[in-house]
């Protein structure tokens, strides 16, 4: 442990100055009234560009992506790299969806995506469904933002013998978290992610420019990582695609791309911006974590180039590829900038997880407390029992890495980007077009779900030597077809959603169900930043806002 | 009292629709077709084809959302 006690006293110096920030942001941008979702939930929905940029990215590529995908790299080679054409899919596919998802939830006061079914479908049901896959999906995400801390951890040699011991560190920074998010809400988060990506952009700039110097340049560290493919007895993997991993590679990187702003956390993000314009120009803003991403994900071969072993858990036996870009770090770099990099990716969990658990909070609020425990809300109470949830979220997450083999959240995780596309049809193509009926959603919903849990159920990990939920990579050979070829599992059980959606409601229509009454009206869809709302209290707010 | 049928009629219809649009296609069906850049070689600056196209085409999002939202900014 002595060996890291530069590392330990820079990372622990930035941890805490954040952890200041993060209570000073309550009173930054202060609103006249702080007891409404709105604030808390949605910092005033009143973002700009920067704010948002900062936001959103902080949001969307967090610690756990900054580790895991870089471990994917060194483990498997070109299939890691699908996070790129991942994030250059995203921006020009969700373009024109934010903006009228931004635009309804503005004149309508949404805050969660299940608040727009509602209305749009006249289905509490529905909405339902969307808020529990939502919640579903969040928990293990936040769960894994504490792999990413414990990575940076177990590398600066802060573990101990029993598990109370060895998780002590995360459970007080997380409690740190917990409280200042329930103090200041959203404000927390954004007003942090500056420091976070401000640190993670300096930490990848040096490591893209300096590793390369020191291991003899790019040329040579993909060499040395192909020479390591070649010897390895794994068919998969290589610095290139192979005829079988081709098919996963794009449908994993449309699934993903498709699932990312469906992710309640990713709208919360969206909502919270200022106008539609902020929204359009953060889609060509944003792709610069895209840009850092994929470097980061080339750290991967770096670390085979620089001879990098992956630590091993002494309590479990299994070794933590999560560790690779910490130790790269560790080896490679001045042990105080070797601290700043840990610094900025344990930081870098602190925002998504805030974000995170605010999006579950405001989920149970709206959807499950007003809509079935307190029909007669006020926004005051709404805004307490969402603090009091998001505390909830936070110890769940805690107690998912302390109590259960971290595995299962990673588990979990992968199930939640495949579970969470399973709402495309009723949120995305929602925003477009009512032709879907509530019940052929609500059909649709409950054979995507199922169809994916028994495809991920087939899929074993050789690697890890289990049986079940093995990754995402289906078989096409398990469906009859004569080919070694893999498929994402989300990409097919969301057609199949969609296919059934379609036919119940056919079969609806003909038997003249009734098909409930649109909350929304055509012009909704286009309202911007000054267009009145139609929910009273928040005009009456807006209106007592500006007039000050 | 002319026409009370009519369901509250805005002035001017608003509209996201532009041919500019599509436009957006392209960065979304470039990084799929994985045969155009699936290859070591040509490397640039010791970067096989696979990653420094891929990259590339960040740029080329970024390029086509901005040309977009310019084209199709209101006022």
């Amino acid at each position: 442990m002595s060996d890291h006690i530069t590392e330990i006293i820079v990372f622990s110096f930035l941890f805490l100055l954040v952890s200041g920030m993060g209570f000073v942001a309550a009173r930054w941008r202060r609103p006249d009234n702080m007891e409404h979702l709105d604030e808390w939930g949605l910092g005033g929905r009143s973002f700009g560009g920067w704010i948002t940029w900062f936001l959103v990215g902080g949001d969307l590529y967090t610690a756990y992506t900054f580790v895991a995908v870089p471990a994917l790299i060194f483990g498997a080679g070109a299939a890691g790299f699908f996070a790129v054409p991942y994030t250059i899919v995203i921006y020009p596919l969700f373009f024109l969806i934010l903006i009228r998802l931004w635009s309804v939830s503005h004149r309508h006061g949404f805050v969660t995506p299940a608040d727009f079914v509602r209305t749009r479908f006249d289905s509490p049901t529905l909405a339902l469904l969307v808020a529990i896959t939502g919640i579903v999906a969040t928990m293990p995400y936040i769960a894994l933002q504490l792999v990413g801390i414990e990575a940076v951890l177990k590398t600066m040699g802060v573990t101990g013998e029993s598990a109370i011991a060895r998780h002590l560190p995360i459970i007080i920074a997380f409690a740190i978290l917990a409280a200042y998010t329930y103090q200041s809400g959203l404000r927390a988060p954004a007003l942090i992610a500056f420091v976070k990506d401000t640190l993670i952009y300096i930490v990848i700039l040096v490591a893209v420019i300096y590793l390369p110097y020191k291991l003899g340049g790019w040329g040579s560290i993909f060499d040395a990582a192909e020479a390591k493919f070649t010897a390895s007895p794994a068919p998969n993997d290589g610095i290139t695609l192979n005829a079988n991993n081709q098919i996963q590679y794009i449908t994993l990187a449309l699934g993903s791309a498709l699932a990312l702003f469906l992710y309640p956390h990713s709208i919360t993000g969206v909502l919270a911006s200022k106008n539609r314009n902020v929204i359009k120009r953060n889609m060509s803003a944003l792709p610069a974590y895209s840009f850092l991403l994929g470097l980061l994900a080339l750290l991967g071969y770096a670390a085979i180039a620089s001879g990098v072993k992956p630590i091993t858990d002494p309590a479990t036996g299994k070794v933590d590829s999560n560790t690779v870009v910490p130790l790269l770090f560790d080896m490679q770099f001045p042990s105080w900038f070797a601290g700043v990099a840990f610094a900025a990716i344990g930081i870098g969990a602190l925002v998504p997880a805030a974000i995170m658990s605010i999006a579950a909070a405001n989920l149970f609020t709206r959807n499950i407390y007003k809509e079935y425990l307190r029909k007669d809300a006020s926004p005051a109470q709404e805004a307490r029992v969402s603090k009091v949830t998001s505390l909830v979220v936070k110890v769940g997450a805690v107690a998912c890495i302390v109590f259960l083999d971290p595995q299962f959240s990673i588990d979990l995780q992968l199930i939640g980007g495949i579970i969470i596309l399973q709402t495309a049809p009723s949120v995305a193509l929602g925003l477009f077009t009512r032709w879907l009926h509530r019940g052929g959603l609500i059909a649709g919903w409950a054979v995507g779900m199922g169809l994916s849990m028994w495809m991920l159920w087939q899929i074993p990990n050789p690697a890890t030597g289990r049986a079940h939920f093995g990754g995402s990579a289906f078989p096409l050979s398990d469906f009859g077809f004569d080919t070694p070829r893999t498929i994402y599992v989300g990409f097919v059980t969301v057609i199949l959603n969609l296919l059934v959606a379609a036919v119940v409601t056919l079969v609806l229509r003909a038997m003249k169900t009734p098909d409930g009454v649109d909350g929304t009206t055509q012009d909704d869809y286009f309202a911007d930043e000054g267009d009145p709302r139609v929910d009273k209290d928040v005009a009456a707010a807006v209106d007592h806002k500006s007039s000050t | 009292m002319a026409e009370p049928e009519t369901p509250k009629a805005v002035p001017v219809a608003r509209s996201d629709r532009s041919p500019w649009n599509w436009l957006l296609l392209i960065p979304i069906v470039l990084p799929v077709l994985t045969p155009l850049f699936n290859h070591d070689s040509p490397r640039l600056w010791g970067f096989p084809a696979f990653y420094w196209l891929q990259f590339l085409f960040i740029l080329v999002g970024v390029a086509t959302t901005s040309l977009v939202y310019q084209m199709t900014k209101k006022r």
